[in-house]
C-alpha cells in the first residue's frame, strides 16, 4: 500500500469514522471479499477530502451517508403541498425542496394583475407569513432541512422560514437549508429577476452577511448551472458560467469587506446531469477541482470548508420527451447514477411525465425510487469514486477543466459575469449551443424521413422522437392545478389586509423603502414586515419603488 | 400556389412570450428558425402581458403570432393574447395563430376552438412549423 494511502487513512478517513460511523461496519463483494474505502494507483492521486477534493469533498462519502433525496415539489397552494411534503417525508425522502409559483418568484401577490393565470401553475403561491405557516404545519424546521428555489424574492422567503421556525420554537441558529439566491443566471437564463444587477447583487450580500452571523447553518446561495444548462449550453460552459458568477458574488462580497473563508463555507453549486453518462462525471469532478483552486489561487482561502464545491443536482429536464414518457425513466436512471458517481451531495430526479405536465404522486415515487435503488441496491456507494482513475474518465476531467476554465478568461476579459451578461455574452453562446443541438436532432429527422435506415450516422439520435418512433398514444394522467387556487389566495389576502395593523404595515415597509437607498442590511427589516403580516407583494413594490426593474437584454 | 399567396413578399411572425414563464429557449430556436427559412420574426422577449403583444402585433403588420409558454398557464393566457389581438383587429381570418409550450393534446384541441391553428409541443421540428406557416398563410384574408 502507498504511504500516502496509509496516511491518509491513518489520518482524515480515520478521524471522520470515529466522528460519524459508516453506514455498515464493512462493505463486501458478492463474495464476501471486504472493500476498500478507496482505491489508488500509486502515490499521485488527490484523496477524498483533500484538496483539490478531485474525488470527493468528504473522506467518507457515501460509506458515511448517501446524498440528500431531495425531490422538488410545490404547487398549487400552501395546504397542497404541504400535504405533498408530508407525503415525500414518509415515503423516505431526506430534504425538502419547494418550488413556487411565478408570481411568488417575481414578487407579486396573487392578486396582481401580472399574476393572472400564473397562480400555483409552477410551484406554490406565498403571499405571506399565513400561507407560509400553512406550507410548513407539522413539519419539524429543527430536523428537516429545507431547499428554496427562490432567487429575487429570496430574502424575504428566508425572512418567512426564520419567522415560522421562530413561531415553532426552533431559533434562527437551528434551522438549516438553501436559498438558490442565484440571480446572475436569472439574467442569462431562467428570467425570474426583478431588479437591476447592481441593487440585486446587494440583496445577495445583506443575505451573506445575515447568514454568516444569525443564521450558521444555512446556505446563502446555491449559484446554479442547471438553468443555463437547460438553455442549451455545454457541459464546459455550465462549469464556466457557473463559476465564474460564483466569482462575481465573491467579489461583490468583498468588496463589502466579507472575509472568502467567512462565507466560502455556505456557497453551494446546483448542476444538470444529462446522458452523456461518463462526460457528465468527468463534470463534477472538473467543476469541484477547479473551485477549489480558484478559492486558493485567486481569493486566498486557507480554509478546506471554503474551497470544498458542495453541490445539488438534477437530472435533465430538457432531456425528457413527451414521446414514448416511459424511457424518460430509464434516462433519469442514467442521469441519477452519473450525478452520484459524479459524487453529488443531493440530488433531484425528475419524473418520467414531465415533458407533459406536472408531475403525478406515482411518477414521483418512481423518481424517488431510482435514488434509492442506485442508492441501496447498486453498490456504487460502497467505495469512494470508483470510476477515478479510469484514463477516460480522468482525461475528460482535465479536458472539461481546461475548457470551463477558458470560459471563465474570456468572463473575466469582459470585466466579469455582471458585465458579460449585460453585454449578452453568455446569452449568445447559450443560444448559439443550443441551436447547434437543434440542428443535429432535425439532421437526424431529415435522414430518417429521407430513408436512411441506420440511426445516428449524421445526427443526433433522441430515441422515440426522432428515431424508433411509434404511433402509441400515450396514457399518461395529466396533472391539472385547480384554477380556483387565484380565487382562494385573493380571499385569504382580503382577509389579511382587514385584519393587520395597517400603519405598523406601513411602517415597516417605509423602513425597507428608507433602507433600499442606504447601506443597511435589508434582511432585520424585511424579518421585521414579514412577522407584521406584510406581503410578499408589497416588499417587492417598495424596493421597485426605489431600484426599479430590469430590462431584458434580448438576444435571438 | 393562389394569387394571393404571389402579393406576400415577406412572411412577418411574432414570436412572443405571454405571462411570467421565463424558459424562451424553445420560442428562441423557433424564432431563429423561421428566420433562416427566410421569414422576417419579432421576438418580444418574455414577461409580456396579452395587450403588449398585440400592440406589437398591430404595429408590425404581422402574418403570424406565435406564443410559447411553458408554466402551464396556456389555458388562461393565449386565448386573452387573441382577445387583445381582435379588439385591434387582428383575427384568426387575417392572422395565423401559433403555440408551443408544454401543452397536454386536449388543451390543444380547447385553443383551436379559440382561434390557433396549431399547436406545438416537445419534439417539434422546426422545418415543420416553418412548412405549415407557408402553406397556412396564403389562406389568409389579409384585403
Amino acid at each position: 500500500m502507498s504511504s500516502k494511502l496509509q496516511d491518509w487513512l491513518d489520518g482524515p478517513y480515520a478521524k471522520a469514522t470515529d466522528r460519524f460511523p459508516e453506514r455498515r461496519e464493512a462493505f463486501h463483494r458478492s463474495s464476501g471479499e471486504p472493500l476498500a474505502p478507496i482505491y489508488v494507483n500509486g502515490d499521485d492521486d488527490p484523496l477524498p477530502g483533500e484538496y483539490p477534493y478531485t474525488r470527493g469533498i468528504q473522506p467518507t462519502m457515501y460509506r458515511g451517508r448517501l446524498w440528500t433525496m431531495r425531490q422538488y415539489a410545490g404547487q398549487e397552494d400552501a395546504e397542497a403541498s404541504n400535504h405533498r411534503y408530508r407525503f415525500l417525508l414518509d415515503q423516505g425522502q431526506t430534504g425538502l425542496s419547494v418550488a413556487f409559483d411565478l408570481p411568488t418568484q417575481i414578487g407579486y401577490d396573487s392578486d396582481a394583475a401580472m399574476a393572472e393565470g400564473e397562480v400555483g401553475k409552477v410551484g406554490v403561491a406565498i403571499d405571506s407569513i399565513e400561507d407560509m405557516r400553512t406550507l410548513f404545519d407539522q413539519i419539524p424546521l429543527d430536523r428537516v432541512t429545507t431547499s428554496m428555489t427562490i432567487n429575487a424574492t429570496a430574502n424575504i422567503l428566508l425572512s418567512l422560514y426564520a419567522a415560522v421556525a421562530e413561531e415553532q420554537g426552533v431559533g434562527r441558529d437551528k434551522i438549516g437549508g438553501t436559498v438558490q439566491n442565484d440571480i446572475l443566471k436569472e439574467y442569462v437564463a431562467r428570467g425570474t429577476y426583478i431588479y437591476p444587477p447592481q441593487p440585486s447583487m446587494r440583496l445577495i450580500t445583506d443575505s451573506f452577511d445575515y447568514c454568516t452571523r444569525e443564521v450558521p447553518r444555512w446556505n446563502t446561495i446555491s449559484i446554479s448551472g442547471y438553468h443555463m444548462r437547460e438553455a442549451g449550453c455545454t457541459a464546459a460552459q455550465e462549469i464556466g458560467f457557473t463559476l465564474a458568477n460564483a466569482i462575481a458574488y465573491v467579489e461583490a462580497a468583498l468588496d463589502k469587506g466579507m472575509a472568502f473563508d467567512s462565507f466560502g463555507p455556505r456557497l453551494s453549486f446546483f448542476f444538470a446531469c444529462h446522458s452523456n453518462f461518463l462526460e457528465e462525471i468527468g463534470k463534477f469532478r472538473a467543476a469541484r477541482r477547479l473551485w477549489a483552486s480558484i478559492a486558493k489561487e485567486r481569493f486566498g482561502s486557507e480554509s478546506q470548508r471554503a474551497q470544498m464545491l458542495r453541490f445539488h443536482t438534477q437530472t435533465g429536464g430538457v432531456t425528457l420527451t413527451a414521446q414514448q414518457p416511459d424511457n424518460n425513466v430509464i434516462r433519469t436512471t442514467l442521469q441519477a447514477l452519473a450525478a452520484v458517481l459524479g459524487g453529488t451531495q443531493s440530488l433531484h430526479t425528475n419524473s418520467l411525465d414531465e415533458a407533459l405536465g406536472l408531475p403525478s404522486e406515482h411518477a414521483v415515487e418512481i423518481a424517488l425510487r431510482t435514488q434509492q435503488v442506485i442508492g441501496y441496491e447498486s453498490g456504487v456507494a460502497d467505495v469512494i469514486d470508483p470510476l477515478g482513475g479510469s484514463y477516460y474518465v480522468e482525461q475528460t476531467t482535465d479536458a472539461l477543466e481546461a475548457e470551463a476554465r477558458n470560459y471563465i478568461d474570456q468572463i473575466d476579459a469582459l470585466g466579469g459575469a455582471v458585465s458579460a451578461i449585460e453585454q449578452g455574452y453568455q446569452q449568445a453562446e447559450i443560444l448559439e449551443a443550443s441551436s447547434q443541438f437543434q440542428r443535429e436532432v432535425e439532421t437526424e429527422s431529415e435522414a430518417a424521413r429521407e430513408g436512411d435506415r441506420t440511426a445516428g450516422t449524421s445526427g443526433r439520435v433522441i430515441v422515440g422522437v426522432n428515431r424508433f418512433e411509434t404511433d402509441e398514444e400515450s396514457d399518461v394522467e395529466i396533472v391539472r392545478v385547480d384554477p380556483s387556487v387565484r380565487e382562494r389566495q385573493i380571499e385569504k389576502l382580503e382577509r389579511l389586509r382587514d385584519s393587520r395593523d395597517a400603519s405598523a404595515v406601513s411602517a415597516s415597509l417605509d423602513a425597507i423603502q428608507q433602507a433600499a437607498s442606504t447601506d443597511e442590511n435589508l434582511v432585520p427589516l424585511m424579518l421585521d414586515a414579514v412577522k407584521r403580516s406584510a406581503t410578499l407583494g408589497e416588499i417587492s413594490d417598495a424596493l421597485r419603488s426605489v431600484w426599479g426593474e430590469y430590462q431584458e437584454r434580448i438576444v435571438v | 400556389m393562389s394569387d394571393t399567396a404571389t402579393m406576400i413578399d415577406q412572411i412577418r411572425v411574432l414570436v412572443a412570450k405571454p405571462g411570467l414563464d421565463g424558459h424562451d429557449r424553445g420560442a428562441k430556436i423557433v424564432a431563429r428558425a423561421l428566420r433562416d427559412a427566410g421569414m422576417e420574426v419579432i421576438y418580444t422577449g418574455i414577461r409580456q402581458t396579452p395587450d403588449m403583444i398585440a400592440e406589437a402585433a398591430l404595429q408590425e403588420d404581422v402574418h403570424v403570432v406565435a406564443l410559447s409558454v411553458l408554466s402551464g398557464a396556456h389555458l388562461e393566457l393565449f386565448p386573452r393574447v387573441v382577445d387583445a389581438c381582435r379588439e385591434r383587429g387582428i383575427t384568426p381570418d387575417n392572422t395565423l395563430f401559433l403555440g408551443g409550450g408544454i401543452i397536454p393534446d386536449e388543451d390543444a384541441d380547447s385553443l383551436k376552438e379559440s382561434g390557433f391553428s396549431a399547436i406545438f409541443g416537445p419534439g417539434a421540428h422546426t422545418g415543420d412549423i416553418a412548412e405549415f406557416v407557408r402553406a397556412q398563410v396564403p389562406a389568409l384574408d389579409r384585403s
